[in-house]
Protein backbone atom coordinates (compact mmCIF):
# COMPACT_ATOMS: atom_id res chain seq x y z
CA UNK A 1 0.00 0.00 0.00
CA UNK A 2 2.87 2.44 0.85
CA UNK A 3 4.36 2.22 -2.46
CA UNK A 4 0.72 3.13 -4.42
CA UNK A 5 0.32 6.28 -1.78
CA UNK A 6 4.01 7.45 -2.63
CA UNK A 7 3.07 7.02 -6.04
CA UNK A 8 0.32 9.04 -5.90
CA UNK A 9 1.83 12.02 -3.19
CA UNK A 10 4.63 11.29 -6.41
CA UNK A 11 1.93 12.67 -8.98
CA UNK A 12 -0.04 15.09 -6.86
CA UNK A 13 1.38 16.11 -3.94
CA UNK A 14 4.06 18.66 -5.50
CA UNK A 15 6.45 18.00 -3.04
CA UNK A 16 9.71 19.67 -3.47
CA UNK A 17 11.91 17.20 -2.39
CA UNK A 18 11.35 13.81 -3.94
CA UNK A 19 8.97 11.80 -2.06
CA UNK A 20 11.32 8.91 -1.66
CA UNK A 21 13.37 10.81 0.99
CA UNK A 22 10.33 10.60 2.88
CA UNK A 23 9.79 8.30 5.93
CA UNK A 24 6.84 6.77 6.48
CA UNK A 25 5.36 9.35 9.47
CA UNK A 26 7.58 12.59 8.34
CA UNK A 27 5.33 15.15 8.02
CA UNK A 28 4.10 15.97 4.79
CA UNK A 29 2.61 19.49 5.68
CA UNK A 30 6.00 20.72 6.60
CA UNK A 31 7.23 18.81 3.30
CA UNK A 32 5.52 21.35 1.56
CA UNK A 33 1.98 19.60 1.07
CA UNK A 34 -0.10 22.35 0.12
CA UNK A 35 -4.25 21.84 1.31
CA UNK A 36 -4.18 22.72 -2.52
CA UNK A 37 -2.31 19.85 -3.26
CA UNK A 38 -3.66 17.76 -0.37
CA UNK A 39 -7.14 18.11 -1.98
CA UNK A 40 -5.42 16.38 -5.15
CA UNK A 41 -3.68 13.67 -3.67
CA UNK A 42 -7.29 12.27 -2.03
CA UNK A 43 -8.60 12.65 -5.20
CA UNK A 44 -5.62 10.88 -6.18
CA UNK A 45 -6.13 7.94 -3.45
CA UNK A 46 -9.45 7.73 -4.43
CA UNK A 47 -9.35 6.94 -7.96
CA UNK A 48 -6.15 4.47 -7.12
CA UNK A 49 -7.59 2.53 -4.29
CA UNK A 50 -11.65 2.63 -5.47
CA UNK A 51 -12.45 4.33 -2.12
CA UNK A 52 -14.86 7.51 -1.46
CA UNK A 53 -13.39 9.16 1.90
CA UNK A 54 -16.28 9.95 4.21
CA UNK A 55 -16.62 13.46 5.85
CA UNK A 56 -14.94 11.88 9.36
CA UNK A 57 -11.73 11.36 7.64
CA UNK A 58 -11.73 14.96 5.39
CA UNK A 59 -9.64 17.23 7.35
CA UNK A 60 -5.74 17.91 7.59
CA UNK A 61 -4.59 15.14 10.09
CA UNK A 62 -5.94 12.36 7.71
CA UNK A 63 -2.72 13.75 5.01
CA UNK A 64 -0.53 14.58 7.62
CA UNK A 65 1.83 11.55 6.58
CA UNK A 66 2.22 8.50 4.87
CA UNK A 67 1.23 6.18 8.14
CA UNK A 68 -1.84 8.63 8.41
CA UNK A 69 -2.63 8.21 5.00
CA UNK A 70 -2.49 3.95 5.02
CA UNK A 71 -4.46 3.91 8.30
CA UNK A 72 -7.05 6.15 6.94
CA UNK A 73 -7.24 3.72 3.87
CA UNK A 74 -7.58 0.85 6.12
CA UNK A 75 -10.24 2.01 8.26
CA UNK A 76 -11.81 2.18 4.98
CA UNK A 77 -11.17 -1.76 4.63
CA UNK A 78 -8.13 -1.27 1.99
CA UNK A 79 -5.99 -4.84 2.57
CA UNK A 80 -2.43 -3.58 3.61
CA UNK A 81 -0.24 -5.63 1.62
CA UNK A 82 0.89 -8.68 3.67
CA UNK A 83 4.69 -7.62 3.36
CA UNK A 84 4.19 -4.36 4.90
CA UNK A 85 2.10 -5.77 7.88
CA UNK A 86 3.70 -5.70 11.11
CA UNK A 87 5.91 -2.16 9.77
CA UNK A 88 3.40 -0.13 11.37
CA UNK B 1 -27.36 20.47 10.72
CA UNK B 2 -26.60 21.49 14.11
CA UNK B 3 -28.50 24.36 15.67
CA UNK B 4 -26.31 27.76 14.27
CA UNK B 5 -28.76 30.28 14.99
CA UNK B 6 -29.88 30.63 18.41
CA UNK B 7 -29.14 34.30 18.75
CA UNK B 8 -28.29 34.99 22.24
CA UNK B 9 -30.39 37.67 23.95
CA UNK B 10 -27.78 38.46 26.96
CA UNK B 11 -25.14 39.85 24.17
CA UNK B 12 -27.34 42.74 23.71
CA UNK B 13 -27.02 43.72 27.02
CA UNK B 14 -23.47 42.69 28.57
CA UNK B 15 -21.66 45.32 29.86
CA UNK B 16 -18.72 45.04 27.51
CA UNK B 17 -21.33 45.77 24.66
CA UNK B 18 -21.94 48.81 26.14
CA UNK B 19 -18.49 49.55 26.03
CA UNK B 20 -18.08 49.82 22.53
CA UNK B 21 -21.14 51.73 21.92
CA UNK B 22 -19.98 53.83 23.98
CA UNK B 23 -16.37 54.43 22.94
CA UNK B 24 -17.70 54.48 19.02
CA UNK B 25 -20.29 56.72 19.84
CA UNK B 26 -18.31 59.09 22.11
CA UNK B 27 -15.21 58.76 20.80
CA UNK B 28 -14.53 56.92 17.75
CA UNK B 29 -17.69 58.50 15.53
CA UNK B 30 -16.54 61.99 16.51
CA UNK B 31 -12.86 62.03 15.04
CA UNK B 32 -14.37 59.19 11.96
CA UNK B 33 -14.19 62.27 9.74
CA UNK B 34 -10.90 63.61 10.85
CA UNK B 35 -8.89 59.73 10.84
CA UNK B 36 -10.55 59.27 7.19
CA UNK B 37 -10.22 62.79 5.61
CA UNK B 38 -6.24 62.86 6.97
CA UNK B 39 -5.30 59.03 6.98
CA UNK B 40 -4.64 59.04 9.91
CA UNK B 41 -4.58 56.45 12.97
CA UNK B 42 -7.54 56.37 15.13
CA UNK B 43 -5.64 56.74 17.99
CA UNK B 44 -8.33 58.39 20.59
CA UNK B 45 -10.66 55.20 20.27
CA UNK B 46 -7.54 53.14 20.52
CA UNK B 47 -6.68 54.79 23.70
CA UNK B 48 -9.76 54.75 24.92
CA UNK B 49 -9.81 50.90 24.26
CA UNK B 50 -6.93 50.68 26.09
CA UNK B 51 -8.23 52.28 29.13
CA UNK B 52 -11.31 50.38 29.18
CA UNK B 53 -9.13 46.92 28.96
CA UNK B 54 -10.36 46.13 25.33
CA UNK B 55 -7.43 45.28 24.30
CA UNK B 56 -7.28 42.59 26.48
CA UNK B 57 -10.89 41.37 26.10
CA UNK B 58 -10.51 38.25 24.61
CA UNK B 59 -7.58 37.20 27.22
CA UNK B 60 -8.57 34.96 30.41
CA UNK B 61 -9.08 36.64 32.98
CA UNK B 62 -6.12 34.72 35.11
CA UNK B 63 -4.02 36.14 32.88
CA UNK B 64 -4.96 39.62 33.44
CA UNK B 65 -8.01 40.11 30.55
CA UNK B 66 -11.52 40.50 30.59
CA UNK B 67 -12.25 36.70 29.70
CA UNK B 68 -14.79 37.75 27.06
CA UNK B 69 -16.08 35.30 24.62
CA UNK B 70 -15.19 35.96 20.83
CA UNK B 71 -19.09 36.95 20.40
CA UNK B 72 -19.27 39.52 22.11
CA UNK B 73 -15.61 41.06 21.38
CA UNK B 74 -17.87 40.98 17.44
CA UNK B 75 -20.42 42.52 18.88
CA UNK B 76 -18.07 45.20 19.99
CA UNK B 77 -16.42 45.26 16.65
CA UNK B 78 -19.86 45.83 15.19
CA UNK B 79 -21.11 48.59 17.63
CA UNK B 80 -17.25 50.47 16.67
CA UNK B 81 -17.85 49.82 13.49
CA UNK B 82 -21.15 51.79 13.30
CA UNK B 83 -19.09 54.94 13.97
CA UNK B 84 -15.61 54.43 12.43
CA UNK B 85 -14.67 51.47 10.51
CA UNK B 86 -10.94 52.39 10.46
CA UNK B 87 -10.83 52.27 14.19
CA UNK B 88 -12.92 48.99 14.22
CA UNK B 89 -10.61 47.57 11.67
CA UNK B 90 -7.93 48.58 14.16
CA UNK B 91 -9.59 46.64 16.93
CA UNK B 92 -10.39 43.49 14.77
CA UNK B 93 -6.88 42.71 13.62
CA UNK B 94 -5.60 43.55 17.26
CA UNK B 95 -8.31 41.01 18.09
CA UNK B 96 -7.01 38.22 15.65
CA UNK B 97 -3.55 38.22 16.74
CA UNK B 98 -4.61 38.13 20.34
CA UNK B 99 -6.97 35.00 19.81
CA UNK B 100 -4.23 33.31 17.83
CA UNK B 101 -1.83 33.79 21.13
CA UNK B 102 -4.63 32.88 23.50
CA UNK B 103 -5.35 29.49 22.18
CA UNK B 104 -1.65 28.78 20.36
CA UNK B 105 0.82 30.46 22.74
CA UNK B 106 0.96 28.04 24.48
CA UNK B 107 4.40 28.45 26.96
CA UNK B 108 5.49 30.39 29.80
CA UNK B 109 7.28 32.72 27.66
CA UNK B 110 4.12 33.52 25.47
CA UNK B 111 1.98 33.06 28.15
CA UNK B 112 3.89 35.70 30.28
CA UNK B 113 3.79 37.87 27.12
CA UNK B 114 -0.24 37.63 26.64
CA UNK B 115 -0.29 38.60 30.34
CA UNK B 116 1.74 41.73 29.50
CA UNK B 117 -0.82 42.17 26.34
CA UNK B 118 -3.61 42.54 28.42
CA UNK B 119 -2.01 44.67 31.47
CA UNK B 120 -0.17 46.84 29.27
CA UNK B 121 -2.40 47.35 26.80
CA UNK B 122 -0.17 45.89 23.91
CA UNK B 123 -1.47 46.68 20.84
CA UNK B 124 -1.02 44.04 18.17
CA UNK B 125 -0.35 44.22 14.45
CA UNK B 126 -0.27 41.28 11.89
CA UNK B 127 2.32 40.71 8.83
CA UNK B 128 0.46 37.72 6.92
CA UNK B 129 1.22 39.03 3.21
CA UNK B 130 4.20 39.11 1.72
CA UNK B 131 5.63 41.03 -1.41
CA UNK B 132 5.72 38.03 -4.41
CA UNK B 133 3.16 35.78 -2.65
CA UNK B 134 0.34 38.12 -3.34
CA UNK B 135 -2.75 37.60 -0.92
CA UNK B 136 -1.89 33.83 -0.53
CA UNK B 137 -1.19 33.91 3.25
CA UNK B 138 -0.53 30.10 3.42
CA UNK B 139 3.07 30.10 1.79
CA UNK B 140 6.10 32.65 2.37
CA UNK B 141 9.06 33.57 1.27
CA UNK B 142 11.05 34.84 3.59
CA UNK B 143 12.32 32.52 6.63
CA UNK B 144 13.34 32.41 9.98
CA UNK B 145 17.01 32.49 11.09
CA UNK B 146 17.85 30.52 14.01
CA UNK B 147 21.27 31.28 16.09
CA UNK B 148 21.35 29.47 19.36
CA UNK B 149 18.37 30.74 21.03
CA UNK B 150 17.64 33.84 19.39
CA UNK B 151 15.62 34.50 16.21
CA UNK B 152 16.67 37.02 13.16
CA UNK B 153 13.65 37.83 10.46
CA UNK B 154 13.21 39.70 7.64
CA UNK B 155 10.15 40.18 5.59
CA UNK B 156 9.11 42.53 2.96
CA UNK B 157 5.35 43.36 4.06
CA UNK B 158 3.66 45.14 1.55
CA UNK B 159 0.68 45.68 4.28
CA UNK B 160 1.20 46.12 7.92
CA UNK B 161 -1.58 48.22 9.25
CA UNK B 162 -0.48 50.41 11.83
CA UNK B 163 2.32 48.99 12.09
CA UNK B 164 4.68 51.92 13.27
CA UNK B 165 1.95 52.50 16.32
CA UNK B 166 2.14 48.64 17.23
CA UNK B 167 3.49 46.95 20.29
CA UNK B 168 4.16 44.22 18.52
CA UNK B 169 3.67 42.45 15.38
CA UNK B 170 3.00 38.46 14.43
CA UNK B 171 4.41 38.12 11.01
CA UNK B 172 4.16 34.60 9.13
CA UNK B 173 7.68 33.40 7.88
CA UNK B 174 8.97 29.64 6.97
CA UNK B 175 10.12 27.51 10.11
CA UNK B 176 14.00 27.43 8.43
CA UNK B 177 15.62 28.92 5.35
CA UNK B 178 15.55 25.36 4.07
CA UNK B 179 11.93 24.47 4.56
CA UNK B 180 9.37 24.98 2.01
CA UNK B 181 7.21 27.56 1.37
CA UNK B 182 3.96 26.30 3.52
CA UNK B 183 5.84 24.90 6.27
CA UNK B 184 5.53 28.68 8.37
CA UNK B 185 5.65 29.51 11.88
CA UNK B 186 3.83 32.36 13.17
CA UNK B 187 6.45 34.70 14.77
CA UNK B 188 5.78 37.54 18.13
CA UNK B 189 8.19 40.69 16.82
CA UNK B 190 8.31 42.93 19.76
CA UNK B 191 8.77 46.55 19.72
CA UNK B 192 12.67 47.15 20.45
CA UNK B 193 13.36 44.15 18.73
CA UNK B 194 11.72 45.28 15.45
CA UNK B 195 12.38 48.04 12.71
CA UNK B 196 10.09 48.82 9.93
CA UNK B 197 11.76 50.68 6.50
CA UNK B 198 8.74 52.64 4.62
CA UNK B 199 8.38 51.04 1.55
CA UNK B 200 5.07 52.40 0.72
CA UNK B 201 2.63 55.09 1.52
CA UNK B 202 -1.05 54.74 2.57
CA UNK B 203 -3.34 57.11 0.46
CA UNK B 204 -5.88 54.67 -0.44
CA UNK B 205 -10.12 54.79 -1.36
CA UNK B 206 -11.22 53.45 2.13
CA UNK B 207 -10.08 52.07 5.49
CA UNK B 208 -7.91 55.27 5.66
CA UNK B 209 -6.97 55.25 9.08
CA UNK B 210 -5.90 51.81 9.09
CA UNK B 211 -2.42 53.32 7.81
CA UNK B 212 -2.08 50.03 5.68
CA UNK B 213 1.57 51.02 4.81
CA UNK B 214 4.02 48.76 3.36
CA UNK B 215 7.53 47.81 5.05
CA UNK B 216 10.34 45.80 5.50
CA UNK B 217 10.18 44.28 8.33
CA UNK B 218 13.57 42.85 10.19
CA UNK B 219 13.42 41.54 13.69
CA UNK B 220 15.49 39.56 16.00
CA UNK B 221 14.36 38.48 19.58
CA UNK B 222 14.24 35.14 21.69
CA UNK B 223 13.70 31.90 19.76
CA UNK B 224 11.19 31.45 22.48
CA UNK B 225 8.81 34.06 20.60
CA UNK B 226 8.18 31.70 17.31
CA UNK B 227 4.80 30.07 18.35
CA UNK B 228 5.85 26.13 19.18
CA UNK B 229 2.71 25.28 16.30
CA UNK B 230 2.48 25.25 12.83
CA UNK B 231 0.95 28.31 11.21
CA UNK B 232 -0.81 26.12 9.20
CA UNK B 233 -2.73 24.46 12.79
CA UNK B 234 -2.83 28.08 13.92
CA UNK B 235 -4.25 29.28 10.46
CA UNK B 236 -7.15 26.97 10.27
CA UNK B 237 -8.10 26.84 13.72
CA UNK B 238 -8.18 29.94 14.43
CA UNK B 239 -6.46 32.72 12.50
CA UNK B 240 -9.00 32.24 9.52
CA UNK B 241 -12.19 31.54 11.11
CA UNK B 242 -11.37 34.22 13.84
CA UNK B 243 -10.26 36.80 10.67
CA UNK B 244 -13.81 36.03 9.16
CA UNK B 245 -15.97 36.63 12.03
CA UNK B 246 -14.63 39.24 13.36
CA UNK B 247 -14.19 41.41 9.53
CA UNK B 248 -17.68 40.23 8.93
CA UNK B 249 -18.97 41.58 12.19
CA UNK B 250 -17.32 44.97 11.04
CA UNK B 251 -18.98 45.00 7.55
CA UNK B 252 -22.00 44.35 9.06
CA UNK B 253 -21.40 47.48 11.04
CA UNK B 254 -21.24 49.64 8.23
CA UNK B 255 -23.51 48.16 6.41
CA UNK B 256 -26.36 48.79 9.09
CA UNK B 257 -24.31 52.33 9.51
CA UNK B 258 -25.40 52.96 6.17
CA UNK B 259 -29.23 51.48 7.18
CA UNK B 260 -30.12 53.68 9.98
CA UNK B 261 -29.24 56.85 7.43
CA UNK B 262 -31.49 55.21 4.55
CA UNK B 263 -34.01 54.81 7.41
CA UNK B 264 -33.91 58.53 8.96
CA UNK B 265 -33.87 59.77 5.29
CA UNK B 266 -37.50 57.90 4.71
CA UNK B 267 -38.49 58.47 7.95
CA UNK B 268 -38.02 62.58 7.71
CA UNK B 269 -39.47 62.50 4.32
CA UNK B 270 -42.77 60.70 5.80
CA UNK B 271 -43.11 63.34 8.74
CA UNK B 272 -43.50 66.21 5.93
CA UNK B 273 -45.92 64.53 4.51
CA UNK B 274 -47.96 61.74 6.93
CA UNK B 275 -50.01 61.26 4.10
CA UNK B 276 -48.63 59.21 2.39
CA UNK B 277 -45.87 56.46 2.25
CA UNK B 278 -42.48 57.62 0.60
CA UNK B 279 -41.48 56.10 -2.33
CA UNK B 280 -38.18 55.26 -1.03
CA UNK B 281 -39.92 53.24 1.76
CA UNK B 282 -40.28 50.74 -0.81
CA UNK B 283 -36.75 50.45 -1.08
CA UNK B 284 -35.98 50.73 2.60
CA UNK B 285 -37.93 47.98 2.75
CA UNK B 286 -36.07 45.99 0.67
CA UNK B 287 -32.78 46.95 1.83
CA UNK B 288 -33.67 45.94 5.46
CA UNK B 289 -34.39 41.97 4.03
CA UNK B 290 -30.62 42.37 2.96
CA UNK B 291 -29.40 43.77 5.84
CA UNK B 292 -31.32 40.91 7.94
CA UNK B 293 -29.81 38.23 5.36
CA UNK B 294 -27.21 39.63 6.35
CA UNK B 295 -27.09 39.81 10.23
CA UNK B 296 -28.15 35.96 9.61
CA UNK B 297 -25.23 35.02 8.47
CA UNK B 298 -22.84 36.71 10.77
CA UNK B 299 -24.61 35.33 13.69
CA UNK B 300 -25.00 31.69 12.17
CA UNK B 301 -21.22 32.42 11.63
CA UNK B 302 -20.27 33.16 14.83
CA UNK B 303 -22.41 30.14 16.58
CA UNK B 304 -20.82 27.48 14.32
CA UNK B 305 -17.81 28.77 15.74
CA UNK B 306 -18.25 29.09 19.23
CA UNK B 307 -19.56 25.99 19.15
CA UNK B 308 -16.50 23.61 17.65
CA UNK B 309 -13.57 26.54 18.36
CA UNK B 310 -11.83 24.16 20.56
CA UNK B 311 -12.51 20.84 18.92
CA UNK B 312 -9.34 20.50 16.61
CA UNK B 313 -11.03 18.12 14.61
CA UNK B 314 -13.62 20.02 13.39
CA UNK B 315 -12.14 23.54 12.96
CA UNK B 316 -9.58 21.90 10.89
CA UNK B 317 -11.84 19.67 8.33
CA UNK B 318 -12.64 20.92 4.77
CA UNK B 319 -16.43 21.46 5.08
CA UNK B 320 -15.55 23.96 7.90
CA UNK B 321 -13.00 25.97 5.99
CA UNK B 322 -15.64 25.96 3.06
CA UNK B 323 -18.24 26.73 5.71
CA UNK B 324 -15.70 30.26 6.73
CA UNK B 325 -15.05 30.94 3.31
CA UNK B 326 -18.21 31.25 2.45
CA UNK B 327 -18.77 33.69 4.86
CA UNK B 328 -16.01 35.89 3.65
CA UNK B 329 -17.40 35.95 0.21
CA UNK B 330 -21.23 36.37 1.28
CA UNK B 331 -20.52 39.20 4.23
CA UNK B 332 -17.79 41.31 2.03
CA UNK B 333 -20.31 41.45 -1.12
CA UNK B 334 -23.37 42.16 1.09
CA UNK B 335 -21.87 45.05 2.74
CA UNK B 336 -21.57 46.98 -0.73
CA UNK B 337 -25.01 45.93 -2.07
CA UNK B 338 -26.70 47.25 1.55
CA UNK B 339 -24.70 50.54 1.30
CA UNK B 340 -25.59 50.90 -2.16
CA UNK B 341 -29.15 50.38 -1.72
CA UNK B 342 -28.95 53.16 1.37
CA UNK B 343 -27.37 55.24 -1.19
CA UNK B 344 -30.17 55.22 -3.99
CA UNK B 345 -32.66 55.79 -1.02
CA UNK B 346 -30.59 58.96 0.15
CA UNK B 347 -29.94 60.21 -3.25
CA UNK B 348 -27.90 63.22 -3.58
CA UNK B 349 -28.39 63.69 0.23
CA UNK B 350 -26.17 60.30 0.69
CA UNK B 351 -24.20 61.39 -2.94
CA UNK B 352 -22.82 64.71 -1.33
CA UNK B 353 -19.54 65.02 1.02
CA UNK B 354 -21.36 67.00 3.60
CA UNK B 355 -24.32 66.50 4.60
CA UNK B 356 -25.97 64.34 7.45
CA UNK B 357 -26.86 61.56 5.12
CA UNK B 358 -23.68 60.92 3.34
CA UNK B 359 -22.60 57.54 2.13
CA UNK B 360 -19.22 58.47 0.64
CA UNK B 361 -17.08 57.16 3.86
CA UNK B 362 -18.88 54.00 4.32
CA UNK B 363 -18.91 53.43 0.70
CA UNK B 364 -15.71 53.61 0.50
CA UNK B 365 -15.08 51.70 3.47
CA UNK B 366 -17.00 48.64 2.55
CA UNK B 367 -15.36 48.10 -1.01
CA UNK B 368 -12.47 47.31 1.02
CA UNK B 369 -13.99 43.68 2.00
CA UNK B 370 -13.54 41.99 -1.42
CA UNK B 371 -10.04 43.03 -1.87
CA UNK B 372 -8.86 42.16 1.45
CA UNK B 373 -7.40 38.43 1.20
CA UNK B 374 -9.36 38.84 -2.50
CA UNK B 375 -12.41 36.86 -3.08
CA UNK B 376 -10.97 35.77 -6.26
CA UNK B 377 -8.44 33.63 -4.47
CA UNK B 378 -11.24 32.13 -1.78
CA UNK B 379 -13.68 31.29 -4.06
CA UNK B 380 -10.43 29.36 -6.15
CA UNK B 381 -9.89 27.92 -3.09
CA UNK B 382 -13.24 27.08 -2.02
CA UNK B 383 -13.64 25.35 -5.51
CA UNK B 384 -10.83 23.31 -5.10
CA UNK B 385 -12.04 21.83 -1.73
CA UNK B 386 -15.78 21.39 -2.98
CA UNK B 387 -13.76 18.61 -5.25
CA UNK B 388 -13.86 16.30 -2.09
CA UNK B 389 -16.60 17.90 -0.31
CA UNK B 390 -19.41 15.51 1.36
CA UNK B 391 -22.27 18.61 1.38
CA UNK B 392 -23.16 19.94 4.75
C1 LIG C 1 -7.56 47.81 4.58
C2 LIG C 1 -6.63 46.66 4.42
C3 LIG C 1 -5.76 46.36 5.44
C4 LIG C 1 -4.86 45.30 5.33
N1 LIG C 1 -4.01 45.04 6.37
C5 LIG C 1 -3.13 44.01 6.30
C6 LIG C 1 -2.23 43.73 7.37
O1 LIG C 1 -2.23 44.40 8.39
N2 LIG C 1 -1.36 42.72 7.24
C7 LIG C 1 -1.32 41.95 6.13
O2 LIG C 1 -0.52 41.02 6.08
N3 LIG C 1 -2.15 42.19 5.09
C8 LIG C 1 -3.06 43.19 5.15
N4 LIG C 1 -3.91 43.47 4.09
C9 LIG C 1 -3.55 42.88 2.79
C10 LIG C 1 -4.07 41.59 2.48
O3 LIG C 1 -5.12 41.33 3.30
C11 LIG C 1 -4.45 41.60 1.03
O4 LIG C 1 -5.44 40.67 0.86
C12 LIG C 1 -3.38 41.17 0.07
O5 LIG C 1 -2.26 41.97 0.12
C13 LIG C 1 -3.96 41.15 -1.29
O6 LIG C 1 -3.33 42.04 -2.17
P1 LIG C 1 -3.66 42.02 -3.73
O7 LIG C 1 -5.06 42.47 -3.94
O8 LIG C 1 -2.59 42.77 -4.43
O9 LIG C 1 -3.39 40.52 -4.13
P2 LIG C 1 -4.16 39.29 -4.69
O10 LIG C 1 -4.89 38.55 -3.66
O11 LIG C 1 -3.10 38.55 -5.37
O12 LIG C 1 -5.21 39.83 -5.74
C14 LIG C 1 -4.89 40.60 -6.87
C15 LIG C 1 -5.65 40.15 -8.09
O13 LIG C 1 -5.17 38.88 -8.51
C16 LIG C 1 -6.20 37.95 -8.66
N5 LIG C 1 -5.71 36.65 -8.12
C17 LIG C 1 -4.49 36.45 -7.62
N6 LIG C 1 -4.34 35.18 -7.26
C18 LIG C 1 -5.46 34.54 -7.49
C19 LIG C 1 -5.89 33.21 -7.31
N7 LIG C 1 -5.13 32.27 -6.78
N8 LIG C 1 -7.12 32.93 -7.67
C20 LIG C 1 -7.90 33.87 -8.20
N9 LIG C 1 -7.54 35.13 -8.39
C21 LIG C 1 -6.33 35.48 -8.05
C22 LIG C 1 -7.36 38.51 -7.89
O14 LIG C 1 -8.54 38.22 -8.55
C23 LIG C 1 -7.14 39.99 -7.92
O15 LIG C 1 -7.80 40.54 -9.01
C24 LIG C 1 -4.83 44.52 4.17
C25 LIG C 1 -5.71 44.83 3.13
C26 LIG C 1 -6.62 45.87 3.24
C27 LIG C 1 -7.56 46.15 2.11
Amino acid sequence: MDAEIREVLASYGRLPMGVGALGRSDDLYRAGLTSHASVNVMLGLEDTFDIEFPDALLRKGTFESIVSIASALVSLGVEPAVHEQGTK
Amino acid sequence: MTTITHLNERQFQAPERRVGEQIGADVAGPAADDVDSRSRFPREAIDALREAGMLGALIPVELGGLGLNLESVAESVTDLARHCSSAAMVYAMHQIQVACLVRHGDSDELRAFTRSVATEGLLLASATTELGIGGNVRTSSCAVQREGDRFTLQKQAPVISYGQYADAILATARRAPNSPPNDQVLVVCRKGGFGLEEKSTWDAMGFRGTCSLGFVLTAEGPATDILPVPYGEISSQTMLPVSHILWSSLWFGIASAAADKARRFVQAAARKNPDMTPPNAMRLSELTTVLQQFQDVVFAARARYSEISDNPEKTTSISFAIAMNSLKVSASTLVVDVVQRALLICGMAGYANKSPFTLARLLRDSYGAQLMVNNDRINANNAQLLLVSRGV
